[in-house]
């Protein structure tokens, strides 16, 4: 069995920015150390001679020309935005009292 | 509906499209027929999550106008298509399964939906997903999920269910599919229909709303092998918008499609996935489709994939990851749901809030996942790991592509399941893709077309091929020699045994009633 921790779950939930509830994440404790289980043998066969693959079809150095291209305006980039003052997105504090 | 609605929606894309060039049938009236079928049966099957008729029938409209003008059209102008909720559309709202995207209308359309309009196709509606293309059954998707056309009480596979269900219930003829782990292919499988995935990169993602940038792949879904081959013929071809975009000319998959013609090729059954685990009624009909296949000329010879015991696991550790890392986007700012919590707090508490209220269950599983396998101290023995693993499955790849010309096996174990039978135990659940996830990991393109129906349940088995990277169009060659060879012992298309929804409904709402 994996060694996967309620403390930990809590602790990748906060790094991944979702605020679980409790429940939530006793639940995906058990659940992640099932699959973890399960997923784990991939290291039986991932010696040091085998390169990692990242990409199926690699391809390097994809670039365009350095010039102006089509872009969305201010207002549809806007659109879709929980708030805005007409050029910017609004958000709440960044800053915490204690930071 | 109509006779003659009743015989429009059964029509493949290429016989409408026919129908339409000769001036027989209007693009209004193709539009409206699948429309109303849409407003007939879609409260029972529920492949989609918004249709906009007024802005398709004025699309239709301008197609006949053109028409009318004497223009010269593409061939399937005026063809309507359901696209998958992954792809953004600039006029009707895109939430790829989730809450946390309800109602927003993206200010730009995928490359892929520029290239529908532009080859004037008719865009019907948005097709219900799991979250994200998460999932084997859109029962993951926040707006509850698609039931399966050959028997409502199953699942349509996913996370393309509701592109598989709105072809196979005869809403659309076309639709666009989205291919991460087999969400084109696996649905495809247990509906009767047709999908296919192609090479990693030959048709652009700009504008689909990413899972796992690695392995994600645009494609069509249909119920024909043909239709398949037209569509991608739109959809192909390189984007630069797209960095991933393979710039290599493309030949015609119709073209292979009308000549298809198997006598030689080299066929290689996939050892691997012929035996254990695997139903009985599939295999059966999966024998008997090598069988036809030999007795055309095909060479059928035995292939083997060693690693294929560590793709899942290579797949559920890389794709997360992936995920976790695409889906932080999502963060309460640019677009979708923002949820301030009680008391207020800091931009990273609201987001928090966001996201725990805006992901379901499996988002939330898979972004924990991967963000674990890419945490530091583990990151070596799960992501690298799984990497390497990618390496060695493209390497049996190479092998077995040296014996020959395309692999073979089933799409999926077994047949649709019931809905809710696998939802508890996500393990399971993943298992079902064994035999799809392998060329997402080597980024190989994979049909999936019809072969009979299962002697236990009566439900649709399908048969998938693969084919080196950049020979897609060897996939709808002997997709299209074998549909040829079942429909001709048939006697007609596996589909028309599909029970027809519309009485059905009637008899069940009566029944409802007493």
């Amino acid at each position: 069995m994996s060694e996967i921790t309620q403390e930990q779950v809590a602790h990748l939930a906060n790094l991944a920015r979702i605020a679980l509830t409790p429940q939530e994440i006793e639940s995906l404790t058990s659940e992640l150390g099932s699959i973890v289980d399960n997923v784990a043998k991939v290291s039986e066969v991932a010696t040091d001679d085998v390169p990692a693959t990242s990409h199926p079809i690699p391809l390097v150095n994809v670039y365009r020309d350095d010039v102006p291209g089509a872009t969305l305006t201010t207002e549809q980039a806007l659109a879709g935005a929980p708030d805005h003052d007409g050029s910017r997105f609004r958000v709440t504090a960044i800053l915490g009292e204690e930071q | 509906m109509s006779h003659h609605e009743h015989e429009l929606i059964r029509l493949s894309a290429a016989a409408l499209a026919e129908k339409l060039g000769s001036g027989e049938v209007s693009a209004v009236e193709a539009t409206r027929a699948h429309l109303d079928r849409i407003e007939a049966v879609d409260a029972d099957v529920h492949a989609f999550l918004h249709t906009a008729p007024e802005l398709s029938l004025a699309a239709a409209a301008a197609i006949d106008e053109r028409r009318a003008n004497g223009e010269s059209l593409h061939p399937l102008a005026g063809v309507p298509i359901a696209i998958k909720d992954v792809i953004v559309t600039n006029d009707m709202p895109t939430t790829s399964g989730s809450k946390i995207l309800e109602g927003w209308v993206p200010p730009y359309d995928a490359t892929v939906m520029t290239k529908l309009r532009a080859a004037g196709l008719v865009p019907i509606g948005k097709t219900n997903m799991d979250e994200f293309a998460m999932g084997s059954s859109t029962e993951h998707s926040a707006y509850g999920p698609t039931h399966n056309p050959w028997d409502l009480e199953r699942i349509p596979g996913g996370s393309g269910g509701g592109s598989a269900a709105a072809v196979a219930s005869f809403e659309a003829p076309l639709a666009l599919g989205s291919d991460t782990g087999g969400s084109i292919r696996q649905p495809a499988h247990v509906t009767g229909t047709v999908g296919v995935k192609p090479t990693y990169g030959g048709v652009s993602r700009y504008g689909a709303i990413a899972l796992a940038s690695s392995f994600d792949q645009i494609g069509p879904v249909s119920r024909t092998v043909l239709d398949s081959a037209l569509l991608h013929d739109i959809i192909g071809g390189h984007d630069p918008r797209d960095s991933t975009s393979l710039t290599d000319e493309w030949p015609s998959m119709a073209e292979a499609v009308r000549r298809a013609d198997v006598k030689g090729l080299r066929i290689g059954v996939i050892s691997q996935l012929t035996g254990d685990g695997f139903q009985p009624g599939v295999l059966e009909r999966f024998r008997e489709a090598l069988d036809l296949l030999a007795a055309a000329g095909a060479e059928i010879v035995d292939v083997s994939l060693p690693s294929l015991e560590y793709a899942i696991a290579a797949y559920y550790l890389i794709m997360p990851a992936e995920a976790s890392s695409n889906l932080a986007k999502f963060d309460s700012v640019r677009f979708g749901l923002r949820v301030n919590p009680p008391g207020g707090g800091t931009v990273e508490d609201v987001m928090s809030a966001t996201r725990e209220q805006g992901f379901g269950a499996e988002a939330k599983r898979r972004i924990i996942l991967g963000t674990y396998a890419l945490s530091a101290g583990y990151y070596d023995a799960y992501y690298g790991s799984a990497q390497k693993v990618r390496t060695l499955v493209q390497r049996d790849f190479a092998a077995a592509f040296g014996q020959a010309d395309v692999l073979v096996s089933p799409t999926a174990p077994t047949t649709a399941w019931k809905l809710g039978a696998n939802l508890d135990d996500p393990m399971a659940m993943y298992l079902n893709d064994i035999a799809t996830i392998p060329a997402n990991l080597a980024g190989i393109p994979g049909i999936s077309l019809p072969v009979g129906l299962a002697a236990e349940d009566g439900l649709p088995v399908g048969i998938q091929f693969l084919a080196p990277a950049r020979e897609d169009a060897r996939l709808y060659t002997v997709g299209g020699a074998l549909e040829r060879m079942l429909e001709d012992g048939w006697g007609h298309p596996l589909i028309s045994r599909a029970p027809d929804l519309a009485p059905s409904e009637m008899t069940a709402a009566q029944e409802g009633a007493v």
